[in-house]
């Protein structure tokens, strides 16, 4: 439903005190030929999305690996560690003391002192440096639902496979991942994907939070922070519908080409 | 005495499982320390700067743990709390209303959609299920336009319902539930049936209690979003807005309040974390059934 309303009013000129007007494509079109701030943060979001989508991924999945390994205790408690940056709210507020631009922020203060740099380095006014911070940050957020996920999914395959395998010639923890572990593991890595495509394609928050809004250059510009600066600031919201739309085609289009790739593993 | 000797024989047993080599688990051990180190580290430095005269908090070089740990910052914020405009208490009431209605209407809308759902095969179902699965893939943004624009016309901006609503309909409880509930085996439904039960008293009396991971992992989902939920798109009045915003109000304020910003980060993340923690064993075998099959 919202979306068959949000396609809809992509389609017209909205700003919710007049009623709205159908004019065809112009947004779309205007979106793509004259919105030079749209092209950048369609590029920034891409960049994002390519690193800390299957990064982030890969991660999830290599720890939540590592994590199965464990003795019960340690277990629960390695689950709570690196699941806690993406629960624990707006703590990613953090690291703007942490990239502070002055030498009291952590990172200058440490490069400063060990004699690296001698002028601190503005991390996230720069638009040289403020796309690797973002990364960075989201990086260390990226073990979320899907992670959860594949903690719970490597625990409930079942031990008899692992002993056949053994028997059946499975030499070293590599096949057992790749022959047995992987294939049982494919619902949950389908619905893991899914939520890190919407997750990584969906970054604002924290750019937002970090760069600030507008931020430098529009260097941390993402798709979503457009949408969010015409539907709720400007209150066009036939151009910020037709941002949706197009944002959710590509998350469509994104998760079926991860899931056709998915259902290749380990078969 | 003997079944204690065969338990710890087996558990001599399971020490060491085949296809590990030592090498590889110390491998895995110092990975996983020294990351576990690097995750937390942003989290240990907020619980630190949390409990940081102001003094120290701009010492140079800056440094991680407090010298003279103290829990002014925490008083302070209670102190900026009492002078804000409207009674703090207001806000905190504000949340606690929304996550409260949001999380019951959210648990009642998904357990039933999933029960029927999971234990029914009705025309368009799949179909149905599809739906919720690509559901799953918007974000609060993307929803967020035709969301406001719903809201508005049935006239409720600017009330607790714009963020309770729109709460109701979350995919991820409906899709955790419907995946949990597919376990409960269909002969447990028939013979209830044929003992007599109506429809009602199997969702309520069967299903429900058999599920009960499920929806306290849908609660704790539930309440970690509206808990930190802003809402500053549909609310607007400052008597309505919600705990979440006012506290980021008091941590944008700038230097002198950094001691005060870091105590807020605290509370708002400690009270998610504290309920994971408590419900981590629910919420994973809940999440064992969460895969999407093809």
């Amino acid at each position: 439903m919202p979306i068959i309303t949000s396609i809809r009013y992509s389609f017209t000129y909205y700003n919710i005190l007049e009623p709205a007007r159908y004019i065809g494509l112009a947004n779309y079109i205007n979106l793509i030929l004259q919105d030079d701030i749209f092209l950048i943060s369609v590029k920034n979001t891409f960049i994002i999305a390519v690193i800390t989508g299957p990064i982030g991924y890969i991660l999830s999945f290599m720890f939540a690996w590592f994590i199965n390994e464990l003795p019960r205790w340690l277990r629960s408690l390695a689950v709570v560690i690196f699941y806690a940056p993406s629960i624990a709210g707006n703590a990613y507020f953090i690291f703007s003391i942490i990239f502070r631009g002055d030498v009291y922020g952590y990172l200058n203060s440490f490069l400063v002192r060990t004699g690296i740099i001698n002028a601190p380095i503005l991390w996230l006014t720069d638009p040289r440096y403020m796309m690797p911070v973002v990364v960075l940050v989201l990086l260390w957020m990226s073990m979320g639902t899907g992670f959860l996920a594949f903690v719970a999914g490597l625990k409930g395959v079942d031990q008899a496979q692992y002993e056949a395998g053994y028997v059946d010639g499975v030499r070293n923890r590599w096949q057992e991942l790749y022959y047995i572990t992987l294939p049982n593991m494919r619902p949950m890595l389908l619905f893991g994907a899914v939520m890190s495509i919407t997750s990584a394609f969906s970054v604002a928050d924290q750019t937002m939070a970090l760069c600030g809004y507008p931020s430098t250059d529009y260097a941390a510009h993402t798709v979503v922070t457009h949408l969010f600066d015409y539907g709720y600031t400007r209150f066009d919201m036939g151009y910020a519908s037709a941002i949706a739309t197009l944002l959710f085609l590509t998350m469509i289009l994104t998760n079926k080409a991860i899931q056709g790739l998915l259902k290749r593993v380990g078969t | 005495m003997r079944k204690q000797k065969i338990k710890k024989l087996q558990s001599i047993a399971h020490r060491r499982s085949p296809n590990r080599s030592r090498a590889g688990d110390a491998a895995i051990y110092l990975m996983l320390g020294l990351t576990a180190v690097i995750m937390s580290y942003p989290l240990v430095f907020a619980l630190a700067a949390s409990l940081k005269p102001l003094d120290e908090l701009f010492r140079f070089p800056p440094r991680l743990l407090p010298v003279n740990p103290t829990f002014d910052n925490f008083a302070d914020l209670v102190v900026t709390m009492g002078q804000s405009w409207v009674p703090f208490g207001r806000y905190l009431t504000n949340t606690v209303l929304i996550t409260v209605l949001g999380t019951a209407g959210h648990l009642f809308v998904a357990s039933m959609a999933a029960f029927v759902l999971a234990k029914y095969d009705f025309p368009g179902s799949k179909t149905f299920f599809r739906l919720v699965v690509v559901a799953l893939m918007f974000s609060g943004y993307v929803t967020g336009i035709p969301n406001y624009l719903m809201i508005s016309r049935l006239g409720l901006v600017d009330t607790l319902w714009s963020v309770v609503l729109p709460a109701f309909a979350a995919p991820i409880g409906l899709f955790l539930m419907k995946q949990f509930m597919e376990s409960i085996p269909m002969a447990l439904i028939e013979s209830a049936k044929i003992d007599g039960a109506s429809e009602w008293r199997i969702f309520w009396q069967i299903v429900m209690p058999n599920v009960k991971p499920a929806w306290l992992t849908l609660i704790i989902f539930s309440v970690q979003g509206l808990w930190n939920a802003r809402a500053q798109t549909v609310i607007y009045s400052e008597a309505k807005k919600t705990l979440t915003y006012a506290l980021q109000q008091i941590q944008a304020g700038g230097l002198a309040r950094a001691g005060q910003a870091a105590a807020v980060t605290v509370i708002m993340m400690i009270v998610p974390i504290a309920i994971f923690i408590l419900s981590q064993t629910q919420i994973l075998e809940t999440m064992a059934s969460s895969g999407i099959k093809e």
